[in-house]
Order: C-alpha cells, then sequence, then structure tokens
C-alpha cells in the first residue's frame, strides 16, 4: 500500500483490468457457491461414509450406510415417490400454457383475472399445504362434500397410502401451474403477430395453428418452465412436511424427506446414513443437471 | 387472544412469600442463562414468574431467559449444547437424557440427589434421571396418562368405567351400536399410537416386559408381542378408532370427543385443558385408570416427566445449581404445577397437588395404584430410532392391520441393525 508502488500498481490494473472485471465481479458468488453448495457436497460424501449421531465421535464403516440403503424399503417408497413427482408435476406446464393463451385476450378486467390466476403462486407453499389439508379432511372437507353429489364415497386422501402422494401432487401443481401461466403470458407477448397473420394465411388453424406456429415461438419459455418445475418437484418438502409429515407410515415421504427424517427430525440423528440418502439424491440431480448443461451449451453453440 | 393477567397478579402476590431457605449462604452473581422449551402462552408465563421469583432472591444474578418453540427446540438443543451454551435447559427424562449424557454435553448433578432435601422429597423420578448410576437433571413437572371419557355419553348408554378388558370391550360395543366411536385418536404425528402401545403392553406383559422391549432386549416377533397386537386388532376389528385417524394431530381429534362422535380418549393429562374450552365441563368429562387385561398382572402407568439440566459446557454452574434446588422446592412445586399455571403434578412430595377432579384421580393413581411401576413414554423410554421406526408401524397397524406380520419382521430387524 505505500505511495512508491502506486503508478505501477495502477499501470498493471489498467493492462489487465478487462481480463480481471469478470473475475471479480464474480469472486463473491464463486466463493459463497463454494462454501454454500461445492464444500458441503463433497462434506456430505465424506459423512456418509461415517455412522455419526452428530453429538459423539464419527465412526468409520465405508459404504455400510449404502449397503443399507439397498435393503432399505422407506428408500425404495421415497425413491418411487420422487419419480411420480417428477413425472406429474411437469403437468403443469401444459396447464400453464392453457391458461395462459385463455387469458391472453384483450377484454375489460383481464389484468385482475391475471393476477387472481398468478395468486395461488404468491402465497406460501406451507399455506397451500394447510388449504389443501382442510380441503381433502375426511370428516369436514370440501373434498368430500364434492365427489360426494356425484355419489363416490368418503375418501381420505392423506390417510390412504394409494393416493397419499398424488393428494398432495395435486396441491401441488396449483401454485406450479400459476407459475407456468406467468411464464407462458410473458412468452405470448413476444410471438410475432406477422407469422400468426402468415400462418392464418396459409390456413393453419387450432391445434395445427399453436403446434406449428405458437409453440415453437414459446419454446424458450417452455424451457424455463421445465426447469423450474422439475426444480419444484424435487423442492416438494416442505409440503410433505405441511400435509402429511411423510405419513400414512412413510408412504409419502420423498427422498428430501426421509433424508430430513432421518438424519434432522425429532427421532432421527444418524448423519451418516442421512447424508447417504443425500449423495444418492445428489446423483439423481446430476443425471438431469447434466442435461440441462449439455443442452444449453448446445443451443448457445448453435446460434 | 387473551392474556391472563389475572394469573400474573396472583404470582407476584405469592412471590413475596417465597422460601428464603436456599437464599442462606452465599450470595450469586454473574449471569445465568435459561433456554425453555415450555413456548405455549400459559407454561410460558408459569415459568417467567418463577425465574423471576428466583431474580429476587438473587437480585446479584443477571438472569437472561430464552424461550424457543417447543418442537424446533428438539432439534435446537443439539446445536447449544455444544456452542453459545446455556446454564440451564428443559428437556425430558428417561432414555431421551442419554445421548447429551454420552456425548459428555449433560452435567452429573448427582452430588444435588445426595443432598437430603432432594434425595428424600424426589425419590419417585430419581429413576428416570438416571443413567449409569449418576443423575443428569432435575424434574420440574410431570402428568398421568389415562382414559379420558364423556360421562355424560356414558351415562345415556347405562356405562360404567370398566376395569377387566371384557367390560372395556362390553362398553366398546354398546356405543358402537350406538353409532359412537369408542376412541379418538390422531395418529399423523405417530406418538399418540405409542401411547395405546405402551398400555396394551404393559397389561399385557407387565412393566418389565415393556422396558426389556423398550431396550432391545426382546424380539419383535416375540409371542408376547404378537398377544398384545392381538389385544389391539380386537379394537381394531371393532372398529373402535374413529375413521381417518391417520390424518389428524392429537389437537384435530378432540372435535370428535367434544360433538360426541367418539367417547374416549386415551391421552395426557394435557387434553383437559382443550377439552374444557372447547366446552365439555366437568360433570361431562371424567378419567379412569386403563383398564386390566392380563389378570394378576401389576399395573403400570405412563406419566411423561419434563427435566431441568445443566449442560456440561455451563459457565455458571454454581448459579445453575441453585436455580435446580429452587425449582424442586416443595413450595415452588406447588405454584408452578398448580390450577393456574401449568396444572399438573408436582415432582416433590411435600407439594401440594392442586385441587382438579384430573389431577386429584392422576395422583392417586400414580402413588397408589401403579404398582408395576412408572414409564416414561414410548419415545422416551426407547430409543429415539426404535422408537420412530416403531410408532410408525404402530400407525401402519391401526390402518392396515393385516400386514402384522411384515411390521414385526421390519421391526425386528431394525432391533437387530440397532442393538446387536
Amino acid at each position: 500500500m505505500a505511495d512508491a508502488s502506486l503508478p505501477q500498481q495502477k499501470s498493471w490494473w489498467r493492462k489487465n483490468q478487462l481480463t480481471l472485471a469478470p473475475f471479480l465481479f464474480l469472486a463473491p458468488g464463486a466463493l459463497f457457491f463454494l462454501v454454500y453448495v461445492i464444500f458441503p457436497v463433497f462434506e456430505s460424501f465424506q459423512i456418509s461414509l461415517y455412522e455419526w449421531n452428530g453429538l459423539g465421535d464419527k465412526e468409520y464403516v465405508g459404504l455400510r450406510n449404502y449397503e443399507e440403503l439397498w435393503w432399505d424399503d422407506a428408500f425404495y417408497v421415497s425413491l418411487r415417490n420422487n419419480l411420480i413427482w417428477l413425472v406429474l408435476y411437469l403437468l403443469a406446464i401444459p396447464a400453464g400454457l392453457f391458461i395462459a393463451l385463455f387469458l391472453n385476450q384483450n377484454v375489460w378486467g383481464i389484468r385482475l383475472y391475471k393476477s387472481l390466476f398468478f395468486f395461488p403462486f404468491v402465497i406460501s407453499q406451507v399455506v397451500v399445504g394447510l388449504v389443501f389439508t382442510w380441503f381433502y379432511d375426511p370428516t369436514f372437507g370440501l373434498f368430500n362434500e364434492v365427489i360426494g353429489v356425484f355419489g363416490l364415497g368418503p375418501v381420505s386422501v392423506l390417510g390412504d397410502d394409494r393416493y397419499v402422494t398424488y393428494g398432495i401432487i395435486a396441491a401441488g401443481l396449483w401454485p406450479q401451474t400459476a407459475y407456468c401461466m406467468i411464464l407462458y403470458l410473458t412468452g405470448l407477448n413476444a410471438v410475432d403477430p406477422e407469422q400468426i397473420e402468415a400462418g392464418r394465411l396459409d390456413g393453419a388453424k387450432g391445434w395445427k395453428m399453436l403446434w406449428y406456429v405458437v409453440l415453437p415461438q414459446l419454446r424458450p419459455a417452455t424451457f424455463i418452465a421445465f426447469v423450474v418445475t422439475i426444480i419444484g418437484a424435487l423442492r416438494s418438502f416442505d409440503l410433505i412436511s405441511i400435509m402429511t409429515a411423510g405419513g400414512p407410515f412413510g408412504e409419502s415421504r420423498v427422498l428430501a424427506y426421509y433424508m430430513f427424517e432421518v438424519a434432522l427430525s425429532e427421532y432421527g440423528f444418524r448423519m451418516g446414513y442421512g447424508a447417504a440418502i443425500a449423495v444418492v439424491l445428489f446423483l439423481i440431480m446430476m443425471v438431469y443437471i447434466a442435461f440441462f448443461l449439455t443442452k444449453m451449451y448446445r443451443d448457445e453453440k448453435g446460434v | 387472544m387473551s392474556f391472563k393477567t389475572n394469573t400474573l397478579a396472583v404470582l407476584a402476590a405469592s412471590t413475596i412469600a417465597a422460601t428464603s431457605a436456599f437464599a442462606g449462604g452465599h450470595s450469586l452473581s454473574g449471569d445465568l442463562r435459561i433456554f425453555l422449551d415450555t413456548s405455549n402462552p400459559a407454561p410460558r408465563a408459569t415459568m417467567e414468574a418463577m425465574i423471576d421469583r428466583f431474580g429476587e432472591l438473587h437480585p446479584n444474578l443477571n438472569i437472561e431467559t430464552t424461550v424457543i418453540d417447543r418442537e424446533a427446540y428438539k432439534t435446537q438443543i443439539r446445536n447449544f449444547l455444544t456452542a453459545n451454551t446455556p446454564d440451564v435447559a428443559t428437556w425430558y427424562a428417561a432414555n431421551r437424557i442419554r445421548p447429551f449424557v454420552e456425548a459428555d454435553l449433560f452435567e452429573d448433578v448427582s452430588d444435588l440427589w445426595m443432598e437430603p432435601e432432594i434425595a428424600n422429597n424426589l425419590a419417585s423420578t430419581k429413576g428416570a434421571m438416571t443413567i449409569d448410576g449418576k443423575q443428569w437433571g432435575v424434574p420440574y413437572t410431570y402428568y398421568q396418562w389415562g382414559v379420558y371419557y364423556r360421562e355424560d355419553i356414558f351415562a345415556q348408554y347405562g356405562l360404567t368405567e370398566p376395569t377387566t378388558w371384557e367390560e372395556e370391550k362390553a362398553n366398546c360395543q354398546t356405543l358402537l351400536d350406538n353409532g359412537v366411536k369408542c376412541y379418538t385418536i390422531g395418529t399423523k404425528f405417530l406418538w399418540t399410537a405409542g401411547g395405546w402401545f405402551d398400555y396394551l403392553n404393559m397389561r399385557t406383559n407387565g412393566f418389565e416386559f415393556h422396558m426389556d422391549l423398550a431396550q432391545g432386549n426382546v424380539e419383535w416377533t416375540d409371542d408376547r408381542v404378537r398377544a398384545t397386537f392381538a389385544n389391539w386388532q380386537e379394537l381394531i376389528d371393532m372398529g373402535a378408532f374413529i375413521d381417518n385417524h391417520a390424518t389428524y394431530s392429537w389437537q384435530e381429534a378432540l372435535p370428535f370427543m367434544v360433538n360426541g362422535d367418539a367417547a374416549a380418549y386415551l391421552m395426557g393429562n394435557f387434553a383437559v385443558a382443550p377439552l374444557r374450552e372447547a366446552g365439555l365441563s366437568d360433570d361431562q368429562l371424567d378419567f379412569y385408570q386403563f383398564v386390566e387385561i392380563t389378570p394378576g398382572i401389576a399395573k403400570a402407568e405412563d406419566a411423561p416427566t419434563d427435566t431441568f439440566h445443566i449442560p456440561a459446557n455451563a459457565t455458571n454452574k454454581e448459579a445453575a445449581r441453585e436455580f435446580l434446588r429452587f425449582v424442586v422446592s416443595a413450595e415452588q412445586q406447588t405454584i408452578i404445577n398448580g390450577p393456574d399455571n401449568l396444572g399438573q403434578l408436582p415432582v416433590n412430595a411435600q407439594s401440594a397437588v392442586a385441587d382438579d377432579e384430573f389431577l386429584n384421580q392422576g395422583f392417586a393413581m400414580l402413588s397408589s395404584n401403579s404398582p408395576g411401576g412408572v414409564a416414561q413414554f414410548w419415545d422416551r423410554d426407547s430409543g429415539a430410532e426404535m422408537a420412530q421406526a416403531s410408532m410408525q408401524g404402530f400407525q401402519e397397524f391401526m390402518v392396515r392391520p393385516e400386514r402384522l406380520d411384515s411390521i414385526l419382521d421390519r421391526l425386528e430387524r431394525t432391533r437387530q441393525r440397532i442393538y446387536e
């Protein structure tokens, strides 16, 4: 910091300013990413090789946690539910698209309708979970009143291991559809009216118009909707925690919730086993992330 | 939201009478940090008033109280015992202490238990505070479990309090024939099913066997365990429990009893307050001890105890010990467990039990009609991991009793992994 070295430093800085600037701007983000994401990932790998209750000494057990996972029925139930979530949650995309198409018109008060449709995304997932829990309540809930009109018997959606996951996904779709809708609404603003006109002159109508003219122009919106929906499906933790606490008898758990239950909940203190579940979940997500990254890379190269 | 200002006023008045026996000797100074999990409004006010009374005895002591949400506390304690540690912390008795004892995070307070004041008056809870022959904290309140029932509904159908398993089932059948469920229960958070298992197993096989099972010394596929489940299944097959209990918390199961859709609730005494608030009078509500199942087996009860501990990393252990002495003193026990405060049972034998229909019955039951022993509760007597797995099994059994074999096999595998 001595004054004598200042001129020299300044010139060096001038010379390399353009090269250095991006790194300097990246540095804080990269640092946090390193400390809060990359480092914990490797630490999870490490902890998964130990038997540890979070308090006492760690005991090295090699791959025993993974071996136990292999025989663990609860793990497969969680894995199965994760897959169901991933598949069914994608319904938010077409649902969001059709609502967006429906709302993409100019009538009086359309802004109000749009915000009403967007409303479920604004409220917290916890509130969504509570609302649907009451909605499904087998004794006092609206859901059974409604299906009762059609002569269907009372169903305890959240208390029945056959329906519980679908019930929670339906609750999750409500805000997620709203999110996809907003993405498509902004996308529809960017649709080129001249292309629509041209398509119309060529005789395209209805589904064909949608499929061949409108949808290709919505590709960026579709891509983002796809990404946020997959991420949403993998983050399904809060709804499950609020609506069923993983029950009945663990049938609605997903991997993230199972990990929480094993490692961090009231009765859980098996850090090693929890870390092993986290590693498996991480590897599953890696498949998706790899797909996402290569696709982005290819798209950018293609342009 | 209503604040119990009258309660506070009464307490403020009673502080004048606070004991001075403990204040003798040298005065305490420095900081005393107390962490509490008593986050519900009434217990919170009780505790804060008690700490104020302690503060008045030790004016040079700077007391800092932190109240943490009861559920969040259960995970946070693992952090604050190791870093930024308080001097006093609340917790639960029995096996729940064990992880912290094994990790050297709780202070050995056996010296307190040698003092005649505590040794003579707290003998009944000593066992629940003992691990490896040492005591690791002091209790401050406990409460009975048992069957709370709608006296008016029983009267309507000419039923009386049962004492045997046959009478229990006969009562239940009468209720079912009249379109009333026998028991309400909400098993969403699993532990309520643990209460049923506690009683069925203690009545079928006795206290010793129950504790052996809780500590992992008995196989889950044992015929005696099956006998317990067979008794349970009799009730399930009758349709004794409310439908869809897996979707309800214990609080959400209360309206069934309030509305008269169910006649009884196997619960801890803390269920009385919300039942009264919901409008049931003491004429409509009553209590009986869980019935005898296997004749001749000494009855044992669940009576969960809440406790105070000194973390091993505490800084002001002298003041903390003084605080523990203060909490268990006969006078403070009478006050904090009184009807306007916790409304539970005092741990000190010299204390007065509040004049309350349910506390009186519970106190009589625990002091004279529980010869088999006193259990803490399934999730406190057994290890955390086994408790979690087994309570999930209990819930599954209550919904799908036909899966009993696979449930027991699974629990046995879990037991072998944990204990062998």
